[in-house]
């Protein structure tokens, strides 16, 4: 079973590569309001319950993946 | 006296035999301490944890080391209240274990910040740089691409509010939040900062200011 945990910045301000990319963007004539970068981590579970697959890729996100500090996360069946 | 101190390799880790060194030149008894194998938490009068890129960086920088088994002995050691020191990825891993407040993240120029920076001592941290006494200022290298300390506004007036800032830039390299180049523990005995102390030990190399921080109290 696939789970995809999406890691995304928390604030603006921590996005240091979203602003970097986004005037590259801008330098080649893109209109845009807003970049922002962050990773999108696939997990691949032998869990057959997609609901125990889903609960333990939580507990990876929230203990590995993720640094609540500065980041937030989403998980998604895939 | 002499003191016993380990210092921690993790895979990437490549400021080790600097810290090696500065640890002897300062009379103590330096031990590698391996990522992947438990220590005994009892054994060492300090720890180190020195700079590089441990697991290259991969994650966050410092996340991987964080969670290596190592690092539980290092917990262990720490709540017994022996003094640990990170230095640069050192500080890194000890903000990704929890063992020190915020995070330290990409520099605000995107650069790699290599110089020599100026910083004043806020609160002491007795065990490490103890010859340094607060408004004092020191002169050491940087060379980090994510060294800007980041923390919450809350948790920052808890940091100024329980004197756990140690070292703040002088001119911040980094855009740090409030200029924190170092950090304590709420008990004291860990600390941690962005510049490297163990590569200004004598004048040739540039300045000497490091080696107070590898002598405990005067």
């Amino acid at each position: 079973m696939k789970i995809g945990v999406k890691v995304m910045p928390r604030k603006e301000v921590l996005d240091t590569q979203g602003r970097a990319v986004e005037n590259t963007l801008r330098e080649h004539g893109q209109k845009l309001d807003r970049c922002t970068v962050g990773r999108y981590i696939v997990l691949d579970l032998p869990d057959a319950d997609s609901e125990a697959a889903m609960a333990r890729a939580k507990t990876m996100a929230e203990t590995v993946l993720c640094n609540p500090l500065i980041e937030t996360f989403e998980l998604e069946r895939l | 006296m002499s003191r016993r101190v380990g210092v921690l390799r993790f895979p990437g880790t490549n400021c080790d035999r600097d810290v090696w060194q500065a640890v002897e030149m300062a009379g103590d008894r330096p031990e590698w301490l391996w990522h992947a194998d438990r220590f005994d938490a009892a054994a060492y009068d300090a720890l180190y944890l020195p700079g590089g890129f441990s697991y290259g960086d991969y994650l966050r920088s410092g996340a991987l080391a964080a969670r290596a088994p190592a690092m539980r002995s290092v917990r262990e050691a720490a709540d017994r209240g022996v003094p640990v020191l990170g230095v640069c990825n050192g500080f890194q891993i000890l903000t990704e274990a929890r063992l020190l407040p915020g995070a330290l993240v990409k520099n605000q120029s995107l650069r790699f910040n290599d110089d020599w920076v100026e910083l004043e001592m806020k609160n002491p941290v007795p065990h490490f740089a103890g010859p340094v006494g607060p408004g004092a200022r020191v002169r050491l290298p940087v060379a980090h691409a994510d060294g800007r300390y980041y923390v919450e506004d809350d948790e920052l007036k808890r940091l100024q509010d329980n004197g756990q800032i140690w070292f703040t830039y002088v001119k911040n390299p980094n855009g740090s939040v409030a200029d924190i180049a170092g950090v304590k523990s709420e008990k004291g005995n860990v600390a941690a900062l962005m510049p490297h102390p163990e590569r200004a030990m004598r004048n040739w190399m540039g300045g000497s200011d490091g080696f107070a921080f590898f002598k405990g109290r005067g």
